[in-house]
């Protein structure tokens, strides 16, 4: 790896990549929006608003008792996603970034709740998979795209988690892969199932909102 | 020319004592990470040595390097032993000038053909016929090829030599390339930095004095004993990082209390050198120890990879106009797309056959 690789995942990699994952989330979300529904003529028997915005609240933490779809797929996912959450947004390396881009940032969590998030996230991450392998209504279910997400999530994780921590490689080499890792995953995130980092909450509102039209109490 | 007397008389008669020439060795050893034993090798052949004809090109270069391989040692036994090679050509430093100068080059070169080190300093520019840098009528480039065929090696001393520095930033208008853009066919050893540390150049003559060869290079041609490890690893504010201690602003707290400067654009990440071990000043100290970040003057395009002051984490280049420009058309893309949806699906309204009771009949 040398500098001018580096530049260029920095520079131009970076252009390409925001370039792609704009277009293809704008694309997306809106093109779901535009979609619409039609006017129910129905007499509303509750808000639509008030069950939307609870439905969006209340699937965010959802039981583990109550979900169908096993414990241990709730809890890895929950632990994962905060993780994720965590070392994205509250790393300091990270604010950099955003107050680069943004022109404004917040303060960073400690490096060993980092450390902690992170390795919990991997550790996560690495579980998720082996049971997608060993519960036979995964393994039916699992397909390509599934393990191109998996592994588009997890190596920005892992470069990342090695470049903090200095293990395998150096520094150059690292960040290199690490922010490359990272525009790989944006480029494929709007066109994959990686697009729920934006639809996730539209979704739950639309059904929330459905809901509470027909005066549902759920 | 010069008679070429072994480094052990010259020595003597400058008044350096054997104690001191050996912890000069033993320095030179520990530095290049050689075997505890190698000191006295190192004596041993060091002493022996006929002083070899060195050939200083300095092309497109702005002195720095001399300055700092003649100034800030001096008067200690690195500079004594750039003494002992016999320097019989470099701008800077020899007395004579005009024909007498480029006289004692020829000389030099058909004397010691094969034989001599050629060091470089400076960047040769290429464009328009090399016309940009000229010594004596003749461009830096031809001057480079004719002194290259003769040498032994090829030193490529400070950035601009080694990777073509800053008269090769962008958007290099006279075409700098580094010595090993041109010459293919002799061993390079590159000394980048801007400059570079002056014990490493003397640790570089040492060893090739010593072995009779290139120590081991990494894979830009560095030294690997100076260039194997980042500024970064060997940083005395390195705990501070693993901490995420930051220095915010140049004058802040943090900065008071000596945290890392990772945030200010350090490049010490990313930068091999010995600074933070070898040092400055005869060991005063370096940047990152006066308060400023590494500018990453030892890598190549150094210039050319974003400010000094962006962190490494911060984008090298806009990327705000390319994300708004991506989100209108991602906008229009999905309009005109949903338009072409609603419109489709009209169609399909008008054209329905409505199901009739024959159609359930099967008739």
């Amino acid at each position: 790896m040398d500098q001018e690789l580096l530049l260029w995942v920095r520079g131009t990699g970076l252009q390409i990549a925001t370039a792609v994952f704009v277009l293809g989330m704008s694309y997306r979300v809106l093109h779901l929006l535009l979609l619409g529904r039609k006017p129910s003529l129905a007499v509303a028997r509750g808000s639509e608003w008030a069950g939307g915005l609870r439905t969006m609240w209340q699937r965010s933490f959802m039981l583990p008792s109550l979900s169908g779809r096993g414990l241990f797929t709730v809890i890895a996912g929950y632990v994962f996603h905060v993780g994720f959450l965590i070392t994205l947004f509250f790393l300091s390396q990270h604010i950099d970034l955003f107050r680069a881009v943004f022109g404004f940032g917040w303060p960073a969590l400690p490096r060993g709740v980092i450390d902690i998030a992170a390795v919990l996230a991997i550790g996560a991450m690495v579980a998720l998979l082996v049971h997608r392998f060993i519960d036979p209504v995964k393994r039916l279910l699992s397909g390509f795209e599934d393990f191109l997400t998996w592994t588009l999530s997890f190596l920005p994780l892992l470069t990342g988690f090695m470049l903090l921590r200095n293990i395998g490689f150096e520094y150059l080499t690292l960040l290199t892969l690490h922010i490359a890792s990272v525009e790989l995953l944006m480029v494929v995130a709007p066109f994959t199932k990686l697009a729920h980092m934006f639809t996730t909450f539209m979704a739950r509102w639309y059904n929330g909102a459905v809901n509470g039209f027909k005066g549902i109490n759920a | 020319m010069k008679e070429h007397e072994t480094l052990e008389q010259r020595l003597h008669e400058q008044g350096v004592s054997r104690r001191s020439f050996l912890k000069f060795c033993a320095a030179m050893a520990t530095m290049m990470a050689l075997p505890p034993g190698s000191a006295t090798a190192i004596a041993a052949v060091l002493a022996k040595v006929k002083r070899p004809s060195v050939i200083w090109l300095s092309f497109q270069e702005c002195t720095g390097c001399t300055e700092s391989l003649t100034r800030s040692h001096s008067p200690t036994l690195e500079s004594l032993i750039f003494d002992m090679v016999s320097l019989d050509y470099h701008h800077t430093l020899q007395a004579a000038s005009g024909h007498a100068a480029e006289q004692a080059r020829e000389d030099a070169m058909k004397e010691f053909h094969g034989q001599y080190l050629l060091l470089v300093d400076g960047s040769i520019p290429l464009k328009d016929g090399g016309v940009y840098s000229t010594i004596a009528g003749r461009t830096n480039l031809d001057m480079l090829q004719e002194a290259a065929e003769g040498a032994a090696a090829i030193v490529a001393v400070g950035s601009c030599a080694a990777f073509g520095g800053l008269p090769n930033a962008q958007p290099n208008p006279t075409g700098a390339v580094a010595v090993s853009d041109i010459i293919k066919d002799k061993p390079i050893i590159n000394i980048s930095g801007c400059p570079p540390i002056p014990a490493v150049i003397t640790g570089v003559l040492a060893h090739y004095l010593t072995f009779g060869a290139l120590p081991a290079l990494d894979d830009q041609g560095r030294p690997k004993a100076f260039y194997g490890e980042t500024i970064h690893d060997r940083c005395y504010r390195r705990p501070f990082y693993d901490q995420g201690k930051f220095a915010k602003t140049f004058d802040d707290e943090g900065a008071r209390n000596g945290w890392c400067l990772y945030e200010l654009g350090c490049k010490g990440p990313t930068t091999h050198n010995a600074c933070a071990t070898t040092k400055w000043n005869g060991g005063a100290g370096f940047p990152i120890e006066a308060g400023h970040g590494c500018l990453g003057c030892s890598e190549p395009k150094f210039w050319d990879v974003g400010s000094f002051y962006t962190p490494l984490p911060a984008p090298a280049a806009d990327v705000t106009a390319f994300a708004q420009a991506a989100a209108l058309a991602g906008a229009a893309a999905a309009v005109v797309l949903s338009t072409a949806d609603r419109a489709k699906q009209r169609r399909a309204q008008r054209t329905r056959q409505k199901l009739t009771v024959s159609d359930l009949k099967g008739e």
